[in-house]
């Protein structure tokens, strides 16, 4: 019989299939981990909605856990119920040492453009001197940013 | 016959859907590369709230997201006509992406106090990732209104749109609208009729033979 924890050392082995070196569990997008007979409830929360990685996160999961000789359920948490600030401290560091600026802690008031144009930490050489080139980038989640110190372009995690 | 609940379902996830597709008509044609990033990122996010959108509908409707979004005929959309038209000029695509989204932002957050929980943790969900659009489209905004050229188009473009914009939300919410246009361009917004959501533009009948050509070739069903 399969237990919770060897689930959830299952799924911390799924690396995210955009960003390869943080895996589902470094990004806190498994809510919840159910044993129940030879079933295995996972409550999943999508990072952005519009991720084309989601149905491949979803499946890596039902493969892993069938690997186990279980059957998955996977629920899909619609809600806000997921921030950046549940990537886990190790998750940040895999995120700055890959070259991904993390994403900055959630604030109580709304989202403001002024916030986001300057004082983020360059991943490669630890300056803050770094502009916002554009909100938007290669995915949902990720904002392209300049360093001014040492001439490189780095992308960030928008904070969610 | 559809609840009140599918009705409201659909209408934000049509306007999503349709609106995402014609920011997708950007990719790789837009002005600059950076707004192609951008445009192509939102409507790639706008298409997955659709999604999001379309999953509560059909989990009701006993049916699927992808039946929802491609297998109803045009006339049965039911999008606001401003996300339908199609406008490959800069001045007005900004125009309608502000207009939209400030729009948007009123009825998420009308929505955010539902009592039917999924309705209130979704649009929740949904205004956290809007917050970026909104920048992006103020941002545009701030550089439209700079300069006299920019004030000028943007003006032109708002008040061919206003009336599309007005139809994107229901009637007590359109003064809150009218308000906070007005007092970002610093002027009046025209009196006019609202045009209503279930009007179609001609658009969205070629919008959607394209939008849903693949499907059609494949009515068993395409394995990707």
């Amino acid at each position: 019989m399969v237990t919770a924890d060897e689930v959830w050392a299952a799924l911390a082995e799924i690396p995210d299939p955009e960003i390869p070196v943080v895996s589902l569990v470094d990004l806190g997008v498994v809510k919840g981990v159910v044993v129940d007979d030879g079933t295995v409830r996972v409550d999943f929360t999508p990072t952005f909605l519009g991720c084309p990685a989601l149905e491949v996160m979803q499946r890596a999961m039902e493969a892993k856990i069938a690997d186990l000789g279980a059957e998955a359920q996977i629920r899909v948490r619609l809600d806000d119920s997921w921030s950046t600030d549940d990537i886990s401290a190790e998750g940040r560091e895999k995120l700055r040492a890959a070259g991904f600026a993390p994403p900055a802690p959630r604030q109580a008031e709304k989202l403001a453009l002024v916030q986001l144009e300057r004082g983020f930490r360059c991943p490669y050489c630890g300056s803050t001197n770094t502009k916002l080139e554009n909100l938007f980038g290669p995915t949902p989640c990720r904002s392209i940013r300049y360093c001014e110190e040492c001439r490189q372009p780095f992308e960030q995690f928008k904070t969610l | 016959m559809t609840s009140d609940r599918v009705d409201l379902l659909l209408s934000m996830a049509d306007d999503e859907l349709i609106l995402g597709w014609r920011n997708s008509e950007w990719t790789g044609i837009a002005p600059f590369l950076e707004e192609d990033v951008a445009f192509s990122s939102i409507a790639q996010n706008e298409i997955g709230h659709a999604r999001a959108l379309y999953e509560l509908a059909a989990a009701e409707l006993g049916t699927s997201a992808d039946e929802l979004a491609f297998d109803r005929e045009p006339e049965e959309y039911r999008s606001s006509p401003l996300v339908e038209l199609r406008r490959l000029e800069w001045a007005r695509t900004i125009a309608r992406h502000w207009l939209y989204e400030t729009a948007d932002e009123i009825r998420l957050v009308s929505l955010k106090d539902s009592d039917d929980a999924e309705i209130a943790g979704l649009a929740a969900k949904m205004d956290r990732e809007e917050a970026y659009h909104r920048m992006h489209a103020e941002m545009w905004i701030d550089r439209l209104l700079a300069t006299d050229e920019g004030r000028v188009r943007l003006d032109e473009a708002v008040d061919e749109l206003w009336p599309y914009a007005l139809g994107v939300l229901d009637d007590e919410l359109r003064d809150e609208l009218r308000a906070r246009v007005g007092a970002r361009l610093g002027r009046a917004l025209p009196e006019v009729e609202a045009v209503p959501r279930g009007v179609h533009e001609a658009e969205l009948a070629e919008l959607w033979e394209e939008m849903t050509s693949v499907r059609r070739s494949a009515p068993a069903g395409a394995q990707w």
